[in-house]
């Protein structure tokens, strides 16, 4: 088991840094003679790379927004995803709930280098809306997650500086901070937590361009499909400032059910929400 | 026992000293536990209604505390590349100012436009480097048509326009948290108007409010405390012509200031701005004591006593009324635990402990300084035709006049009473040397200023806000409020909707309309806010169900009651035509126009409780009921005359002034106390008739009384200058009563007692025969 980690690490190591860095026969993902930067990228690619392979998906997302005081609501996503070779993922989401904008569709073309590209069906005008990139601050559906927080993970959107190692629950975790690449991103860096065990997200923290603490999300409920790909059950983000909170809980995940490019455009869009 | 105390601090004067250093040390070190709390919300207890529903509200949505950055460009435009470069640059700036969660101004006011068949959501002004190529006219002409932003982020001649910042406080440390976030804010305009000399900047909001409420006061601890101290000091050297004395009395003064203040601390107190201003009044307070007991003191040793002997027939002949004069006094203070505002709770809690700390001082730490320094006092003969005997020979005279005649002037000055305006306008806290009051003034006449109403509309169903019916309310109600007289600006979900319904409509304006259909209104929503970016969202709109929203209005500057009467008139509103939907109102200036009410109410019952107590006080140290009961006139009288005066002066009360006549009720009391105890140790244990007690009551404590209401009055003046209006209220309405007070007791009260207080026939022939005899000589 270690073993295997140590061989994806090893790999990325290889594919991310050999121009710089001579290789040891003993290379870890903690080679010393490494950057703190270079690790952190390490750490990231690997993590990356562990996942790699995953074709498409789908699943159904409930998320629970709660305020300060206490009020909760609900609404309802089912989403598939098409991994994509070299750049970002495919991803189209159709909303059940709240009651008056089911149906409405949701599709996402996002980019490893460069703005996402989205677009909303609106049933009840019958029409596709492009949305405007420089929003991936923005909150998606009212939640606590901003775009940029549930769009798919690509190593080129941030540069990496590894912090440490310390214990996470009852795991061992690399602390890796993330800076974006993207100036529309609504933080100065992210604080990620990956698992030694498994390199999976276990906790990230958010900070906001003043750097001040802004959220926390963490994962739970993690299990593993397909024998690599390890999907959490839930996905809980707190406001620090504002108080509110978000749960976002996973279900029905499937994996290889055949979705293909042809399946991820406009036309697909407005089909998708009858 | 009295003497056998008196004897320890007279002979054993240095321990006496050194232990009273020793306390006084001791507490001053709690001193440093006393932060000032900088929060407008300090005003209002826990408990309190308004301050529970807005912060409810403010729960469900956000928080609304504020920096607003205004800005005045010198060549009366804002809509030019280099002042919207400037503008833009700040926006981006501000979003460094510690807890800021949100900044609007109009460069990234996100604006929505038709562009073929897709909605086009963006900043107004999005690339700086654009600016030169782009119309300016024609983004004024977006701006100035835009109900969201004029004359609330712009004004309506596009001459002045704000950059607001909306910070999320922890509230973790309310002491430092503002200050932090004013400092940066400070920088940022100090920068800001170095890089762009042709741009005036102003700072106001709320966070400015809170600020100015710290700094205003501790400005006043710089200026006043010191001005108070002078003068004093010259007030003691020129009245009681003695530099030894004016000396002790001034080390029983920081002595007691010192430990006031550090028991405070010790105890969790915090300072706001009421309460900062305990030094000032414990400093007036204290005075007396020292006063009185030096005037006997003197008086002894003019007529050839040695100082030891002077001095411990004054402590013995001075216990009980300092005693009974510092109890009333804390009684009164203490009455103000009856104010709903806890700053004014503190306020009477420490001001009564330092009245009698300053009690305890003048019977110890005073006499046994008095022993150890030197003092001399030249023999004189007492001269008995003085200026007091001279008054008292006009009051008797002229009894028979004076009695209707003041009679006459104090139903005449309670009767304006009623006609005092309740107010509490939190901007007018301040006077206009204050820059918050300035800048706030200033945005208010171009645009709108901080007399805000928010007004929660609830559905009671969940996304609710789409449903036709309650768009249609929610678009009426807007309507309605903006043909308001009072209304300057309205923040309304309901323009959003008109204006996505007209994009979607290809910016066609016969769409600029509400959407008749719950679907479309949710889903323009919904691909509204997927359109928004971080920081812009509807969030402090829209509760998470979308089961209701927030309107936030903006008014003139209005007097309290034109606030509860418009607060009352929205409720009206939807109980005629909305009745089925759910209405909070709840804002900061609310909150402070239901306090000056409820704390009147409040502060009736205290002045009542405090009245029983101390008139119960007064006939047990008078040892009759009867003299008990004719205290009560002129200890009443000037509080009541006191607002009847005000009236003229300014005839708006409010927070500070409610606790006015609870607190002067214990200092009035004083001069009552002094001069009917005198009276009645004439009638009683000299066998005076009353016109000689009357003469004897003027000619033993008349002088004091002047020279303590002088002090007290100019002590209270002084606060007058507080740039602090609570404050410099308080402190003016006080002065003004204390000297009331003195007039009633020199005026009204000896005609009143000998009406009242008849004489027997033994006493006739004493008053006759002693008519002109000094009072202490006179012996039968």
């Amino acid at each position: 088991m270690k073993n295997k980690l140590m061989n994806k690490v090893f790999t990325s190591l290889a594919l991310t840094a050999a121009t710089t860095v001579s290789m040891a026969a003993h290379a870890s993902e903690l080679d010393a003679s490494l950057t703190p930067e270079q690790q952190g990228l390490a750490i990231s690619q690997a993590s990356k790379d562990s996942d790699e392979g995953w074709q498409d998906m789908q699943g159904e997302m409930n998320m629970v927004l709660r305020n300060k005081q206490g009020q909760e609501s609900v609404r309802a996503v089912r989403m598939s995803s098409l991994e994509v070779q070299g750049d970002g993922d495919k991803s189209l989401s159709v909303f059940d709930e709240p009651r008056d904008v089911k149906g409405t569709a949701f599709l996402s073309f996002s980019h490893a280098v460069g703005a996402d590209e989205q677009w909303l069906y609106l049933p009840a005008l019958k029409r596709v809306k492009r949305i405007a990139s420089r929003n991936k601050s923005g909150p998606f559906m009212g939640s606590e997650f901003a775009y940029e927080d549930l769009s798919s993970f690509e190593v080129e959107k941030y540069t990496y500086k590894y912090v440490g190692t310390e214990a996470c629950g009852e795991l061992q975790c690399y602390v890796v901070e993330n800076y974006p690449v993207d100036k529309n991103s609504g933080y100065t860096r992210r604080i990620a937590w990956i698992d030694t065990a498994e390199l999976r997200a276990q906790k990230v923290d958010f900070y906001d361009r003043k750097n001040s603490l802004l959220k926390t999300l963490t994962y739970e409920g993690y299990k593993e499909y397909e024998g690599k790909h390890w999907r959490p059950d839930l996905m809980k983000m707190v406001n620090h400032q504002s108080g509110k909170s978000t749960d976002l809980a996973w279900s029905g995940y499937r994996f290889k059910t055949g979705l293909k490019d042809a399946d991820f455009n406009k036309n697909t869009l407005k089909r998708a929400g009858r | 026992m009295q003497d056998r105390f008196f004897n320890f601090v007279l002979n054993r004067p240095w321990l006496v000293l050194l232990l009273s250093a020793l306390f006084v040390m001791a507490a001053a070190v709690g001193g440093k536990n006393l932060v000032f709390k900088s929060d407008y919300r300090v005003f209002f207890s826990d408990e309190n209604p308004q301050l529970m529903a807005f912060e409810a509200m403010q729960k469900v949505y956000s928080k609304s505390d504020n920096v607003a950055f205004v800005l005045s460009p010198k060549n009366g435009e804002v809509f030019t590349p280099a002042t919207l470069a400037a503008i833009k640059q700040l926006t981006e700036d501000a979003w460094q100012i510690p807890y800021s969660t949100r900044v609007d101004s109009i460069t990234n006011y996100q604006h929505t436009e038709a562009e073929e068949d897709d909605l086009f959501v963006a900043d107004l002004v999005l690339e700086a480097d654009e600016l030169p190529d782009m119309d300016m006219q024609q983004l004024k002409d977006i701006a100035v048509d835009e109900p969201l932003l004029v004359d609330k982020l712009l004004s309506d001649k596009g001459h002045v326009t704000v950059v607001n910042v909306t910070v999320q406080l922890p509230a973790i440390d309310p002491t430092k948290e503002v200050p932090e976030v004013v400092t940066f804010a400070r920088e940022l305009r100090d920068q800001f108007v170095t890089a762009n000399p042709d741009i005036e900047v102003r700072l106001s909001g709320v966070v400015m409010l809170n600020n100015a409420f710290a700094e205003s006061s501790l400005g006043d601890q710089a200026t006043l405390v010191p001005a108070m101290f002078l003068m004093v000091l010259v007030a003691m050297i020129f009245l009681l012509r003695s530099i030894t004395g004016t000396l002790a009395s001034l080390v029983v003064i920081i002595f007691s200031i010192l430990s006031t203040m550090g028991l405070a601390g010790w105890m969790g107190f915090y300072l706001t701005g009421p309460s900062a201003t305990t030094p000032i009044m414990v400093l007036t307070l204290a005075v007396a004591d020292c006063v009185h007991i030096l005037a006997s003191m003197f008086y002894d040793m003019r007529h050839g006593a040695t100082k030891r002997d002077a001095l411990m027939h004054s402590l013995k002949l001075n216990l009980t009324p300092v005693f009974l004069t510092s109890a009333t006094t804390a009684i009164g203070f203490l009455s103000m635990n009856f104010s709903d505002s806890p700053p004014f709770n503190d306020l009477g809690n420490m001001v009564a402990m330092g009245v009698m700390l300053a009690f305890v001082f003048s019977v110890t730490t005073f006499p046994a300084l008095l022993t150890v320094l030197p003092m001399k006092v030249k023999v004189v003969d007492e001269s008995h035709s003085g200026a007091m005997e001279k008054l008292a020979d006009v009051v008797i005279q002229r009894r028979k006049v004076l009695l209707p005649g003041m009679a006459l002037v104090i139903a005449g000055s309670v009767v304006l009473l009623p006609n005092n305006v309740l107010n509490d306008d939190f901007v007018k806290y301040f006077d206009q040397t204050v820059p918050f009051r300035q800048a706030t003034d200033y945005m208010a006449d171009n645009m709108s200023g901080l007399t805000t109403i928010e007004i929660s509309i609830g559905s009671g169903e969940s996304s609710g806000i789409n449903d036709p019916g309650f768009v249609k309310a929610l678009g009426d109600f807007s309507d309605w409020l903006r043909e308001q007289p009072e209304t300057d600006h309205v923040n309304t979900l309901s323009d959003t909707l008109k204006r996505l319904n007209k994009n979607m409509h290809g910016d066609d304006e016969a769409y600029y309309t509400l959407p008749q259909d719950r679907e479309l209104s949710a889903q323009y929503l919904l691909l509204y806010e997927m359109s928004l970016p971080y920081g812009l969202d509807l969030n402090n709109q829209l509760d998470v169900d979308k089961s209701s929203t927030r309107v936030i209005a903006t008014f003139q500057n209005l007097t309290s009651s034109e606030q509860l009467d418009i607060e009352n008139r929205i409720y009206r509103w939807f109980a005629e035509q909305a009745p089925q939907l759910q209405v909070e109102v709840a804002s900061p200036t609310l909150m402070f126009a239901h306090i000056g009410q409820r704390n009147i109410i409040s502060m009736l019952m205290g002045t009542a409780i405090a009245l029983v107590l101390i008139s119960v006080l007064l006939a047990f140290a008078l040892r009759s009921l009867k003299f008990g009961a004719i205290s009560l006139i002129p200890n009443m009288a000037p509080a009541a005359m006191g607002f009847g005066v005000w009236f003229m002066i300014d005839g708006q009360i409010g927070l500070a002034l409610s606790v006015v006549a609870g607190m002067t009720l214990g200092i009035v009391v004083d001069d009552t106390v002094h001069f009917l105890s005198k009276y009645l140790h004439a009638r009683r244990d000299k066998g005076y008739g009353t016109e000689a007690a009357v003469r004897y009551a003027f000619s033993s404590v008349g002088r004091a009384l002047v020279i303590t209401t002088l002090v007290l009055a100019a002590g209270f003046l002084v606060l007058a200058q507080s740039s602090f209006k609570l404050n410099a209220d308080m402190g003016l309405l006080t002065a003004i009563t204390i000297v009331i007070a003195l007039i009633v007791d020199f005026l009204f009260l000896p005609p009143l007692l000998m009406l009242l207080d008849k004489d027997d026939k033994a006493a006739v022939n004493a008053d006759t025969n002693n008519k002109h005899t000094s009072a202490t000589s006179a012996s039968v």
